[in-house]
């Protein structure tokens, strides 16, 4: 109830702000920001909890880009079919590169996860039906009933879906899943010894991770009314996945909201203030700063200096 | 398209020369990734940066090669202060090293890429020799010679390094840190000053490797992003850590990029190298030449 009274709260606030009259510039960040916080929670279901490292955020965001891009461009479907069709996807996706590499140490699955984003990218580049490198304008159809515009309309959808996504990263948090991983983090061969089956387990999270990932890629074209394989596959988003959870914490689901809302939005004042370079340099620097100095993250530095807040 | 032995036998030639050089570039890493487990993902990155710092010593009028001898040094120092760091910061850390270091090389990365960006400018840059733009002709073949250079190069410090890890002291003491740490630490020595001299080798060749890189063709800050999956793919193949592994790895990501290069076309060459990565892990993890 503690969790699930504010969730609902939020979800109609965020439903209530699109309808307000609010500029349109501020749901067109917000929207960027949200997919960040959704990134990062992902990427903290494998990254935090099991400690397996995964540069390769793009590769799940695009997938399910470009799954919502063939299911509107061949039977014109409707966001919400794009939406699961790209988690679909985003999980398989998940399977298949966590069966052949999440036997092997960390450090491999990270390399592998760099090694899908420039193999999707090559395929998607040379994928003529979606555009090829030159990409692929989309035509928005029209915003459903209540809302005046797409982008509002978007900003919803993002808004949920954080929300779904926090649900999911804290029930796997709570149950025996995130417990198994935590303990497969912590040492993999003593979590083995005792009945973990941490295989499956690793898994699970890659899976989710990826299925949650795509998820949050498939608005992504409608929102640009543009898809194209170059940007789509920026590494730009996996800085901004791992970042997020490191900086806010990695041992709790609330560490990557945190982190992602304080960076996204950092961002998003950078990008227009200064330049977009100097936004990826400001989260490259907050990384390292925060990997060295406060390794638990700002989750960490408020339970120093409060040690009442459990 | 008419398959020809002709076409086949330049790609083989191309994909060698390619390959040598391939191995050039890897070498730095794979010792220190290979002997000396650093999740350095930034070591393409130091590499690009090393290919920034030839164009402007080069502007001085010396020739690149010898640009990338004289910038040794001043990297050596580079690739000792960074382990240091990261020994401090990290290593000696225990547990969780593995997702810091890893955040940490990484964020480095970044910030070298970016940093490039924003002093040079995204432009392709290049270098001026006389063995840059002609070519040797070889009956009807035309070999450019400035992947001669790079072959000559990529060989000398394949031979030196592998001579340098067998033959002295310290190189000796490299390996012994790779194979067996505790029991080095029992001798009585101290692995973390071995493998910061190691990593300031590594990091020195990158000098070197970096200076190949401009010579090889045009370079631009975000380059490092192919070369992570080149790099990785054959360090990884060639088995962590093993010299001569890596200029046989480096040997076939060459031959294989380049015949894909002409049977496909230059929009699927990057791939290979990265599909060739994923085979590996999923096939034969520890490499064709592992310990």
């Amino acid at each position: 109830m503690k969790f699930w009274i504010p969730t609902l709260l939020l979800a109609a606030a965020a439903f209530g702000l699109a309808l307000s009259g609010v500029n349109e510039y501020f749901f067109y960040a917000a929207y960027m920001v949200l997919t960040f916080v959704v990134l990062a929670t992902a990427w903290n279901i494998l990254g935090g909890y099991a400690g397996y490292v995964n540069f390769g955020t793009p590769a799940f965001f695009g997938i399910g880009a470009y799954a919502a891009t063939v299911l509107f461009k061949w039977l014109d479907a409707p966001l919400a079919v794009q939406i699961a069709g790209a988690a679909l996807m985003g999980g398989l996706l998940g399977f298949g590169v966590g069966i052949m590499t999440l036997r092997l140490r960390g450090i491999f699955f990270a390399i592998a996860t760099v090694a899908v984003i420039f193999i999707m990218e090559t395929l998607m580049i040379n994928w003529r039906y979606v555009g090829g490198a030159t990409g692929l304008q989309l035509l928005r159809p029209e915003p459903m009933a209540p809302f005046e515009s797409y982008t509002r309309m978007l900003f919803v959808v993002m808004a949920w879906m954080v929300l779904a996504s926090v649900a999911v990263a804290r029930y796997v948090q709570d149950s025996w899943i995130g417990r198994g991983l935590r303990a497969l983090r912590d040492s993999e061969e003593a979590a083995e010894a005792s009945g973990v089956p941490t295989l499956r387990l690793k898994l699970v999270a890659c899976v989710i991770m990826g299925a949650l990932m795509a998820a949050a890629g498939a608005p992504m074209p409608m929102y640009l009314s543009f898809i194209e394989p170059a940007s789509t596959f920026n590494l730009s988003y996996t800085i901004g996945a791992l970042g997020g959870a490191i900086i806010g914490g990695m041992s709790h689901w609330l560490g990557p909201i945190v982190g992602a809302l304080l960076l996204g939005s950092l961002q998003q004042i950078v990008t227009v203030t200064i330049s977009s370079e100097v936004n990826v340099l400001i989260v490259g620097v907050l990384l390292v700063v925060f990997v060295v100095v406060a390794p638990e993250g700002i989750l960490g530095l408020v339970r120093k200096w409060l040690p009442f807040s459990r | 398209m008419i398959f020809s032995f002709d076409l086949l036998f330049e790609a083989v030639l191309f994909g060698i020369l390619l390959g040598c050089f391939y191995a050039a570039v890897s070498i730095g890493l794979s010792v220190s990734f290979g002997l000396l487990d650093v999740p350095h993902v930034a070591h393409p990155a130091l590499m690009v940066f090393g290919s920034y710092c030839t164009y402007i010593v080069a502007s001085y009028g010396l020739d690149p090669i010898l640009a990338g001898v004289v910038l040794m040094p001043a990297f050596f120092v580079l690739g000792v202060l960074i382990y240091r760091f990261y020994y401090e910061a990290f290593e000696r850390r225990g547990s969780e090293a593995a997702v810091r270091g890893l955040a940490f090389f990484f964020g480095l990365a970044f910030i070298i890429e970016v940093g490039l960006i924003l002093t040079f400018g995204v432009d392709q840059r290049t270098v001026e020799a006389r063995y840059i733009g002609s070519s040797l002709a070889l009956g009807e073949y035309r070999i450019p010679y400035r992947m001669l250079v790079a072959f000559g190069v990529a060989l000398v410090l394949t031979a030196g390094l592998t001579l340098y890890l067998s033959k002295t002291f310290i190189g000796r003491a490299i390996k012994a840190v790779a194979q067996d740490e505790p029991a080095l630490r029992l001798m009585g020595a101290n692995p973390v000053r071995i493998k910061q001299w190691a990593f300031g080798i590594a990091t020195g060749v990158s000098a070197l490797a970096g200076a190949m890189l401009i010579i090889v063709g045009p370079v631009e800050p975000a380059l490092d992003r192919l070369y992570i999956g080149r790099t990785f793919c054959v360090v990884v193949l060639a088995g962590l850590g093993s010299m001569t592994g890596t200029l046989a790895a480096g040997l076939i990501l060459g031959i294989a990029e380049s015949i894909v290069l002409m049977m496909l076309g230059a929009s699927w060459a990057p791939a290979v190298a990265f599909g060739l990565l994923l085979l590996v892990l999923g096939v034969r993890p520890q490499g064709l030449f592992g310990r």
